[in-house]
């Protein structure tokens, strides 16, 4: 305990000198630790992202950025509590498309979308559809016609009900008219071993999980505009005719009470931190696929995307 | 193997790892405690300052700390009747009892040798045959969770042996409260009421804490008499007499350190499931199962060395396949992919150094527990028993509410616990203990999503049962044992009450 005290000491006592030394050059923002709430679990996705830009935001801002965890209720906990936080620029909080925006349109999170102050979107986790190393499926096109002939008889697994992965697998219905069936998870480390030990067929997850599973694991297509870095022969979904570009986004959101230049200045700060090429190999070797929304463009990133989800959204409603 | 054991012994036994595997089995210790207070979030606040550090180094920390905080859970469990952590549910079952009447000292020596003794039985399983055990998290499946879900539930009837029913409808309660807010599967509201604060349902930590030490609290308030009896002077740490029941208990210990790991190997599972499971094996086993429940040593020794040993077992899919075993190693998982090291069967090969290096540590950490604890333990004990209940009901008090505090850093966790605590309290007045409603709770959930998603699995291939149970061979044990579980007694009372009869109808004839 003492020895982790010290160690606090040291850090404390090396970054206010680190501070000090670049506040002059920098703006006035930031001039104290940062506090970034992740309304997940420590391990998830979100949590190894803040992870990696923890070094970064030292590095352009001089201050620390502190990570800590407020999970609940698929981060609707937090959520819900964001406007409640000091808005001077020291507390922000990851926020996660789309469910930011289905929560609300589905339930009632005690949060509306448009409660959420988002500054920056800064990557998306493309989805991807994947197979066993050993499965029959070789191509999209295998799947679609196995499911053609036999409707509903093939198991899709992802993470939960309502998530990116139900929207990709309705969205992939809706554009191939591939039925399968799909099956929910505890979040997206539990859908490997589903995959892996052949309870399901398939799998809607993500890069990250291809990345991870390495030759275990056989990606058929990404749900990108161009071929992801990591998998040069992987083609996009659009390559093969359907229209389907998205995943799971995450970005960083403010309290409300946030003046404007503070959430101009966050907005510089991330996409610094975005565009510095050592972060940009990091992620993408992780299997993320980067992304610069700034704060300028949020209100029409936003429109689109709530656009597009509310559209499926009827439908899972409707296909219940 | 093509490893160098000097070059691993001489990395993980440097003085400055070894120095980190003593302050992380202390701080581990500590924290696993304190009810509320978790091996992940003390794992989680850690992973920043092992950035700065060697690769190795972090780990050996990271693993100390997750070690000792399973222990640790075992103190708390034993000394206020409250799991520190959900590993430690089965351990106030007989270790509460123990300490009750004075033996909290020998129940916390043999909670210290099981933890070693299966920390270092799920250490050497993860050095020798992590890849070869890790097809074990693959070949369960939703069906097979379901069986072990169901598996816990029949503890319900031995945990309540006199009052079934009493313990059903505990249970069923439990039930209930594993389907508050949004589910898993399908995505409905259940039992939220139009609360927001409902949506993440019931958590599991803050229901521990209510039920299990807000009843506590109050009764050392109401009854006049000492919360434990405390030991006489100068009895040492028993540790001969301690370690003589060990030897008694062996083949329990054997068999329990093995379901542990097996247990911890699956990710859908942990320890709260492990020490259940081999609680109820060990109970089983023995040749008094009525003594179980009333501060039987064997139930201490098989749920602490069953929760240990999931540390070893936890990390076989988690550095084999990529798949955490349990929420600490999710974390783990993470620090590793942060530091650029790959997890998979390559780390076996290619990375092996630094693996080798870590499960050497997790085996030092392990052994490091029996000194620190058994020192740790004494004055934990002395301090419980001897410190007087005006200062120790506040004292305990404020850490129920910091712990639930802590889960989410949300109030509404702390509500959530004070209101089950007093409810537990005041149905066990009436005789409803608090561990079936906790059983209900746990495994509510793994049961409901096991059972869902054999049945659409099933649906889709249009084999419901051959998917649930008749095609897979290990449901099928798990079934078989479930039949053994709820029959045995059945049979053993069928066959007391003829032998009575047939005794009667012998000397009835002439």
């Amino acid at each position: 305990m003492l020895k982790k005290m010290a160690r606090i000491a040291a850090l404390a006592a090396v970054t206010a000198l680190a501070g000090a030394g670049l506040q002059d050059a920098a703006q006035a923002f930031p001039d104290k630790p940062v506090n970034y709430i992740i309304p997940f679990n420590a391990g998830g996705e979100s949590d190894i992202s803040a992870r990696l830009q923890q070094p970064y935001f030292k590095t352009v801002t001089g201050q620390d950025l502190i990570v800590q965890y407020q999970p609940g209720a698929g981060g609707a906990q937090a959520w819900s509590v964001l406007n409640d936080q000091p808005g001077d620029g020291t507390t922000i909080m990851g926020t996660n498309l789309p469910h930011i925006v289905l929560q609300p349109l589905l339930q009632n999170p005690g949060y509306a979308t448009d409660d959420l102050t988002n500054v920056y979107m800064f990557h998306f986790t493309p989805d991807a559809l994947i197979v066993r190393a050993d499965s029959k499926f070789k191509s999209v096109q295998d799947v679609i016609d196995a499911a053609k002939e036999q409707p509903g008889a093939l198991t899709a697994g992802g993470s939960a009900t309502n998530s990116a992965n139900h929207i990709a697998n309705q969205r992939f219905a809706n554009l191939t008219g591939a039925q399968l069936t799909y099956i929910p998870y505890t979040g997206t480390g539990a859908t490997i071993p589903a995959l892996l030990g052949g309870e399901v067929e398939m799998l809607w997850a993500y890069t990250t999980v291809a990345a991870g599973q390495g030759d275990k694991v056989r990606m058929l297509a990404v749900a990108q505009d161009e071929r992801h870095p990591l998998f040069p022969d992987v083609p996009t979904f659009k390559e093969l005719g359907i229209d389907m570009v998205g995943g799971a986004y995450r970005g960083i959101a403010v309290p409300k009470s946030t003046p404007e230049e503070v959430r101009k200045e966050l907005s510089a700060i991330i996409g610094k931190i975005n565009a510095d090429p050592a972060f940009i190999n990091q992620m993408e070797q992780a299997g993320f696929a980067m992304l610069n929304v700034p704060y300028e463009g949020m209100d029409a990133f936003m429109a689109e995307r709530k656009a597009y989800y509310e559209g499926i959204a009827k439908e899972l409603g409707s296909a219940k | 193997m093509a490893v160098d054991i000097g070059f691993i012994l001489s990395q993980a036994l440097s003085p400055f790892n070894l120095l980190l595997a003593v302050a992380g089995v202390v701080l581990g210790t500590v924290i696993g405690a304190l009810p509320g207070l978790s091996a992940t979030m003390a794992i989680a606040v850690l992973v920043p300052f092992t950035f700065a550090m060697e690769p190795a180094s972090g780990l050996i920390m990271l693993g100390a700390i997750y070690t000792g905080a399973i222990y640790g859970g075992a103190y708390a469990a034993i000394l206020v009747n409250t799991p520190g952590t959900p590993s430690a549910i089965a351990t106030t079952f007989d270790g509460y009892p123990m300490a009750k009447r004075g033996d909290g000292d020998l129940a916390i020596t043999l909670a210290t040798l099981a933890s070693v003794f299966g920390g270092l039985v799920g250490a050497v399983l993860l050095i020798a045959f992590a890849p070869l055990l890790a097809d074990i998290a693959l070949a369960f499946q939703s069906s097979e969770y379901f069986w072990l879900a169901i598996l816990g539930l029949t503890l319900i009837a031995s945990l309540s042996s006199g009052n079934v029913l009493k313990g059903l409808i505990g249970g069923a309660f439990g039930l209930t409260l594993s389907m508050i807010g949004v589910a898993v599967i399908g995505g409905d509201l259940r039992f939220t009421f139009g609360v927001p604060a409902l949506l993440g349902g019931i958590d599991i930590v803050a229901a521990l804490i209510g039920l299990y030490c807000i009843p506590v609290l109050i009764d050392m308030v109401a009854r006049p008499d000492r919360h434990l009896e405390p030991s006489p002077l100068q009895r040492g740490f028993r540790i001969f007499e301690a370690l003589g029941i060990c030897a008694a208990n062996l083949f329990n210990l054997v068999r329990s350190s093995l379901i542990g790991t097996l247990v911890g190997i699956l990710p859908g599972a942990g320890g709260s499931i492990a020490s259940l499971v081999s609680y109820s094996e060990a109970r089983r086993a023995s040749r008094h199962p009525e003594r179980f429940g009333t501060g039987e040593a064997g139930g201490v020794l098989a749920t602490e060395s069953a929760n240990n040993a999931t540390v070893g077992g936890g990390f076989i899919p988690t550095l084999v396949l990529g798949i955490p075993g349990t929420p600490p190693d999710a974390v783990i998982l993470g620090a590793l992919l942060v530091q650029g090291i790959r997890t998979g069967p390559e780390l076996f090969s290619q990375q092996s150094g630094i693996v080798y290096v870590f499960m050497a540590g997790l085996v030092i950490a392990t052994l490091l527990m029996l000194p620190l604890g058994l020192v740790i333990g004494r004055y934990a004990y002395r301090f419980i028993a001897n410190t007087p209940k005006a200062m120790l009901v506040p004292a305990v008090a404020f850490m129920t509410v910091v712990g639930s505090f802590a889960i989410h850093s949300n109030p509404h966790d702390v509500a959530v616990m004070v209101a089950i605590g007093i409810f537990g309290w005041l149905i066990g007045l009436a005789g409803y203990g608090p561990s079936p409603i906790v059983l209900g709770l746990v495994l509510g959930q793994i049961a409901e999503q096991g059972f869902m998603r054999a049945y659409m699995i099933g649906g889709a291939r249009g084999n419901f049962s051959g998917q649930l149970l008749l095609d897979r061979p290990i449901s099928l044990g798990i079934f078989a044992l479930i039949l053994i579980t709820l029959c045995v007694p059945l049979v053993k009372r069928l066959r007391a009450g003829r032998a009575a009869a047939g005794g009667k109808g012998g000397e009835a004839r002439p």
